[in-house]
């Protein structure tokens, strides 16, 4: 690979060109890591769920511990009601991780490090939640835009606060993990740049660095995940359980 | 000296590099719409997949096998309680029984024993009244010979000293004349020897 931090994110096409229409949709190194992510989650959690054993292997203690963890995570911040939606917020969190854990691996490529795969995900659940909003409390549902206990004079200006902040809410939530994703992997390469330039003299220095840094991006990777899940069950819980 | 020197290559490596890369770089491949349709595709096609074998296969499984182990463990539990319980109860039917069972044998210990008293003190005192009636039998009898032993005494004497004087003179005396000196001598010592 190149010396360049930013030659990690480059999109190339595997393969032939396909086309429908005027539309490139060619099968990419991006679409591979989907491929592979979506992949080791079915796998994982096929295996996990296939013997129901008493005492769990490993795999399947995985599975559950996993399955409990984001079922107690929803049910905290969206409540009971969010129960219908918790599949989608399983294969959400798990996606964003895994592929974000993938991208960890040395010369593989960082799905979630591109702002359109982010923001498709985020425009989603803006349109979802919004969506289903409006389908529980009507026009109601325009009552989060107007906070209680405001005097009357400052609420135009909170209205429209509030509506900025609603609308920003998937930016907020695509760039955030792209660009956590982006900029860790391009320290780390360019930690790990310093090492090759540095050479056998000075270059221990940026290693131990970027061995730290992998930790700490390990740990990044998880709480990105865990972030963008909790924040579309926040947003949920706002659609389901309005209150003001 | 070393230290300075070193920071100074870190610090120059910066520069250097960062001038590499702005030499090199078109600026950031995100940001490039070649492949956006592509990746849109893809990121709904995988997703999509993911979210529909999840939610319709492995989920239902992983809650089914859960809710199966709760209750499982729930039920082994309530056995568990249960069987406590029954040993429980069973435990103190035993202490009773034993409890029972002490207090009946003291009960009949405590039965004997005065059952057995009472035939020692039946016992004695009919030995008490045998020894009584003996001691009177005997009281009596040595009341009679009391009574009659001054006149066989007084027999006694008559004959032999009648006898003795027929050796010593020769001839017969009258008896009732012997019998009146004994008499007379009897009652004047009677007391001495017999206390009557």
């Amino acid at each position: 690979m190149a010396s360049n931090p930013m030659t990690q994110f480059e999109v190339y096409r595997i393969g032939p060109e396909i086309k429908i229409g005027s539309f490139d949709i060619s099968f990419t190194n991006a679409s591979l890591f989907m491929v592979i992510s979506s992949l080791a989650i079915l796998i994982i959690f096929n295996l996990g769920s296939k013997k129901n054993s008493m005492l769990p292997n490993k795999i399947q203690l995985l599975a559950e511990l996993s399955y409990t963890f984001v079922s107690k995570m929803i049910s905290d911040t969206a409540g009971s009601k969010a129960k219908p939606y918790f599949a989608f917020i399983f294969s959400l969190f798990m996606f964003v991780l895994f592929c974000n854990m993938f991208g960890m691996i040395p010369y593989t490529f960082t799905v979630t490090s591109h702002i359109i795969v982010t923001f498709i995900l985020a425009a989603f659940i803006f349109i979802g939640v919004t969506v289903i909003g409006f389908i529980k409390h009507g026009f109601g549902y325009l009552k989060l835009f107007v906070p209680s206990g405001v005097p009357i004079v400052l609420l135009p200006l909170i209205v429209v606060i509030e509506i900025i902040s609603y609308l920003s809410r998937p930016i907020s939530l695509s760039v955030r993990l792209f660009a956590n994703m982006m900029a860790g992997h391009t320290m780390m390469k360019v930690f790990g740049g310093f090492v090759i330039s540095l050479g056998i003299v000075g270059g221990w220095l940026p290693l131990s660095f970027s061995v730290a840094l992998t930790g700490l991006e390990i740990l990044v990777a998880f709480l990105q995940a865990y972030v963008f899940a909790i924040l579309t069950c926040i947003y949920l819980n706002d659609a389901l359980n309005l209150h003001h | 000296m070393i230290k300075k020197y070193f920071f100074q290559l870190v610090f120059l490596n910066l520069f250097f590099s960062k001038e590499v890369y702005a030499a090199e770089s078109g600026g950031m491949p995100q940001l490039n719409p070649e492949f956006w349709i592509s990746q849109i595709f893809w990121l709904i096609l995988t997703f999509g997949i993911l979210y529909i074998v999840l939610s319709k296969l492995i989920l239902p499984k992983i809650s089914a096998n859960l809710e199966l182990r709760k209750s499982q463990i729930q039920e082994n539990i309530e056995a568990a309680e249960k069987q406590r319980e029954d040993s429980e109860s069973k435990l103190k039917e035993y202490e009773k029984i034993i409890s029972e069972s002490k207090f009946e044998a003291k009960n009949i210990f405590k039965e004997t024993r005065e059952k057995a008293l009472k035939e020692i003190n039946v016992k004695r005192e009919s030995l008490e009244q045998q020894i009584d009636e003996e001691i009177k039998k005997a009281e009596k009898e040595i009341n009679e010979l009391k009574k009659t032993a001054p006149k066989k005494i007084n027999q006694i004497a008559i004959e032999t000293s009648s006898e003795i004087l027929k050796n010593l003179i020769g001839t017969e005396i009258n008896n009732s004349s012997i019998s009146a000196i004994v008499d007379d001598l009897s009652k004047k010592n009677g007391d001495k020897y017999y206390g009557n």
